[in-house]
Order: C-alpha cells, then structure tokens, then sequence
C-alpha cells in the first residue's frame, strides 16, 4: 500500500498546492546593514528591542513578525489557526513564549537552523490534508542568545576561525493558506539526518554541507525534475565553506545546479561585516526567504525556487562528550502556479 | 554480520574522503597575520606591565610587593576593558595575544561575570563566574601541590 501523496522516497507531492499569501521578517541592526535592508519589514536599531535580555528580545522578534504577517492581511493573530514554530534556544523558548502571546494552537518544532523548511513543510501537509486552512509558519535566532548558549560569553576575547559562521538574529513568519493568492507550495521533501563524522563546531557548514546534497539529490531524483527546473536552488546556512562544500558533493552525484545555486548564508551579509564564511541561524534563512526571496518570486525574477533549510542537530553536551554533528536538511518548492 | 561490518568499513571509509575534502575546502587560517597580532598586543601589555612595575620600583616598594601590585593592576585593567566591551574585539584581532597575559585571565572571569547577571547573583553570577576560568584555576591548584610535594620531597 503505497501513500497517495508521497512520490519516491522521501518527497510529498501536495495534490492542492497550498499558497504563501503572506510574510514578514525582522531583523537586527548587522543584518540591516547588509544588501537586503529594503527588503525587510523591520529593523532593529539594538539587541534588546526594548526588553530586559536578549532571549526576551528573540520571543518579541518572532512575535511581532508573526503579527505583522498577519495584519499584511489585515487579519488578527486569532485568525490562524495554527502556529508553527522553533528556534534555536534550549526547550524552544522563544517559540513557546511567543505562542503564550499569540495566544492560537501551536506546535513547537525543533530542526535546529532547518526549522523554517520543516515548519512550512508541515504546515503545508496540514492544510493540504484538509486540517486546516490558515496556518502560520515561523522561527527566529538572535546572536547573543545562540552564542552564549552555544559557543562562549559575548565579552570574551576568543579569535574566530574563517569557516566559523555569525548566528543572524532575525525571525521570518509565512501565512501559509488552503486559498489565496500568491506562490504556492507545490512539494517537499523530508530529510534525512546524515553525520559524516565532521566535529568541528567551528565548521557547521562543512557539518551540514552533505545534509543539503543529499536533500537535493533525493528531491531531484523523487520528483524526476533536472536542477535546471529551478531558478534557483538556496541552502540556509552553509556559508562560503559549506556551499563550497556542497558544490563538491554535486558534482560527485552527478548534478549541476550552478549558476542557479546559492546559501543563505552567504546572501545575508556584505563579505566586509566581519561574518568569516557567513550567516548561520533559524532566522538566516528565515528571514531571507520572508524578506528578499519572496519579494523576488513576487516579482517574477524567480518562478521557481527550491528552499533548503539546513539545520546541525548538536547541543553543547554533545560537543563536549566528542560527538560528531549531524546535519539535517528539508526542501520545499515554492513556485508561482 | 559480515554484512553490517561492510557498511561500517564502508561509512567510515566515506567519513574520512569526506573529511579530507573538507581539509582541502577549508580556508586555512591567516597563521603568520595572527602570530605578528598576537606578538604585537602580548608585547604592548608585558610592556604595560613592566612600565608600571618600574615606576612601582621607582616609588621605593621593594620587588615582591612591586610584583603584586602590578599584577593586581593588569587583572583590574583586563576587567576594566572587558567591562567597557573593548576586550573581546581586542581579542578577536590578537588570539594568544591576548589571552596568555594576566589580563586574559581577568577577561575570562569578568565576561561570563557580565554574561549571566540577568539570571541573578546567585545562580548567574556566584554559579558561573568560573566557567571558563574554573579549569585553570583547578589545575593551577593541582600543579602547586604537586610542585609543593616534589619540593618537600627533594629537601629531605
């Protein structure tokens, strides 16, 4: 007995393709200052966005970009009926904490900095399984929360390595509807947690860079669609070493989707912002898919885009017992219909 | 059971061309940028040091009480700066540089110090001022022992 909607291995083929009828994003003060500052709803002038601490100032950033894409619509938080969301933080906090002022249903995600891939994904299988009609689907990362979580406290003086990558802090949030206007979610495929050993922590992108080949790869042979069907494929968080990472192990599969491949990671900042290989966090892509991709599917500059959210699976205690990192990577095809 | 042991051999054979590729894809840090950083900022606070020792000496203090002060001070200068944000830029540039002086010591304590006053002064502060410092210290204490016992050792 073979599942109506799943084609191949892992990819699920939406029989009524839901649409993307909104977005928002907001970001911080670096990332503002990147190429992209137009393309944003919202931008910071400081980390704290007038809360008491940094992890405060993440929950209101994912909040107030799940309100705005709303209110695009003219539409209050109430009016969806679910809230997809994760982040980055230990227990999801800034998810859970945003929810609590949302106040809708919500399931809390974690894909690590995959999370805006596996949120759309689901969200998208929920609607098109008749569940529901309006959806949201979010995350955010802020870069004082991840770093003192994750690496070390922000006043101390460590030397960064060039493929070490700079947390973004930014939330994107997705409407995602059974009716509507705008691009529409035509499949997905799931990914597999895929671990090459790597345990460099200063090196997520080389961690996660095989995740992503083999998502694509996988995608591409489900679906029977050559690289070139895209106008473009982009990774989350790669950065400079992992997409050229990723770039190596397409070639060994047998694939080139250059020219039309690009990271997020990679897009976010300007080379001169002192981010060494590049952006790393939920909100990286995120935000890069709410703001700047979207604007362009809007405009007709891209019809068809693969969206590849790449997330490392570690946590600090894992690091420190040595062991390696996992990377996870989820695809969604956004396409105008 | 052979089988499964095929695909052992066979995904860490994977793990480690992959692991060289990422050898070769990795750019490599700047080594001989950071050393001349690292000697330069190491060099200009030992300079500090020493020209506060000297004028301590100069004062009339006799060289053991000279020797603490000047420490006392350089630990004092490191928070100062750290707690002015200036500290870990200076590291970034200097690595070694700036981490090796008695001032990087003072950085490594006061940061996270800074870092985890917003969960209070008891489990923030007084429970996580020694995370990075804490190691140090534990085996700093574990050489003087040690050095204590080898020296009781050869007087008698």
């Amino acid at each position: 007995m073979a599942a109506i909607k799943k084609k191949g291995l892992q990819t699920l083929m939406f029989s009524e393709p839901p649409f993307i009828t909104s977005s928002a994003s907001l970001v911080g003060p670096k990332e503002g200052e990147g190429p992209w500052a137009k393309d944003f709803d919202r931008i910071l002038d400081n980390y704290l966005f007038s809360e008491k601490t940094w992890e405060r100032a993440e929950s209101k950033m994912l909040r107030e970009a799940i309100k705005l894409a709303l209110s695009k619509q003219k539409l209050e938080p109430q009016d969806a009926e679910l809230l997809l969301a994760g982040d980055l933080l230990n227990q999801i906090i800034s998810s859970s904490y945003a929810a609590r002022e949302i106040n809708i249903p919500f399931l809390g995600l974690y894909g690590a900095c995959s999370t805006m891939a596996e949120s759309l994904l689901i969200g998208a299988m929920l609607i098109d399984g008749g569940f529901y009609e309006r959806v949201v689907a979010a995350t955010s990362s802020h870069h004082y929360t991840a770093e003192r979580q994750f690496r070390s406290p922000t006043e101390q003086g460590v030397q960064k390595v060039p493929s070490s990558q700079w947390t973004a802090t930014a939330a994107g949030a997705l409407v995602v509807q059974k009716a509507g206007a705008g691009p529409r979610i035509s499949c997905a495929t799931v990914g597999r947690v895929v671990d090459m050993g790597q345990t460099d922590a200063a090196n997520m992108g080389g961690a996660m860079a095989p995740s992503a080949a083999d998502t694509i790869t996988t995608h591409l042979q489900d679906t029977g669609r050559s690289p070139d069907y895209y106008d473009l494929i982009v990774t989350g968080d790669l950065g400079a070493v992992g997409m050229g990472l990723a770039g190596e192990l397409f070639v060994k599969a047998g694939l080139v989707p250059s020219p039309n491949y690009s990271d997020c990671g990679v897009l976010l900042y300007d080379g001169l912002q002192g981010v060494d290989s590049g952006g790393s966090g939920c909100g990286c892509s995120g935000c890069m898919l709410a703001g700047p991709l979207l604007r362009k599917i809007k405009n007709k500059e891209i019809n068809r885009l693969l969206f590849v959210a790449t997330g490392a699976l570690m946590s600090p205690t894992s690091s420190f017992q040595g062991e390696s990192i996992p990377g996870i990577a989820h695809a969604v095809a956004i396409e105008n219909m | 059971m052979i089988n499964m042991d095929n695909n052992e051999k066979l995904k860490s054979a994977q793990q480690e061309e992959y692991h060289h590729l990422v050898n070769r894809v990795k750019p490599k840090p700047p080594v001989v940028k950071n050393c001349l950083w690292a000697f330069v900022v190491g060099g200009l606070i030992c300079v500090i040091g020493q020209i506060i020792l000297n004028y301590l000496l100069s004062i009339g203090l006799n060289k053991q009480d000279a020797g603490s002060l000047d420490a006392i001070i350089m630990v004092f200068l490191g928070a100062l700066f750290t707690g002015l944000g200036v500290y870990d830029d200076l590291g970034q540039k200097a690595g070694a540089g700036s981490i090796v002086p008695i001032t990087g010591f003072a950085n490594a304590i006061v940061a996270p110090a800074m870092e985890f006053k917003r969960e209070g002064y008891i489990f923030g502060v007084g429970a996580k001022i020694f995370s990075i410092a804490g190691p140090t210290l534990v085996f700093g204490f574990v050489a003087s022992v040690l050095i204590g016992l080898i020296k009781l050792w050869t007087i008698n």
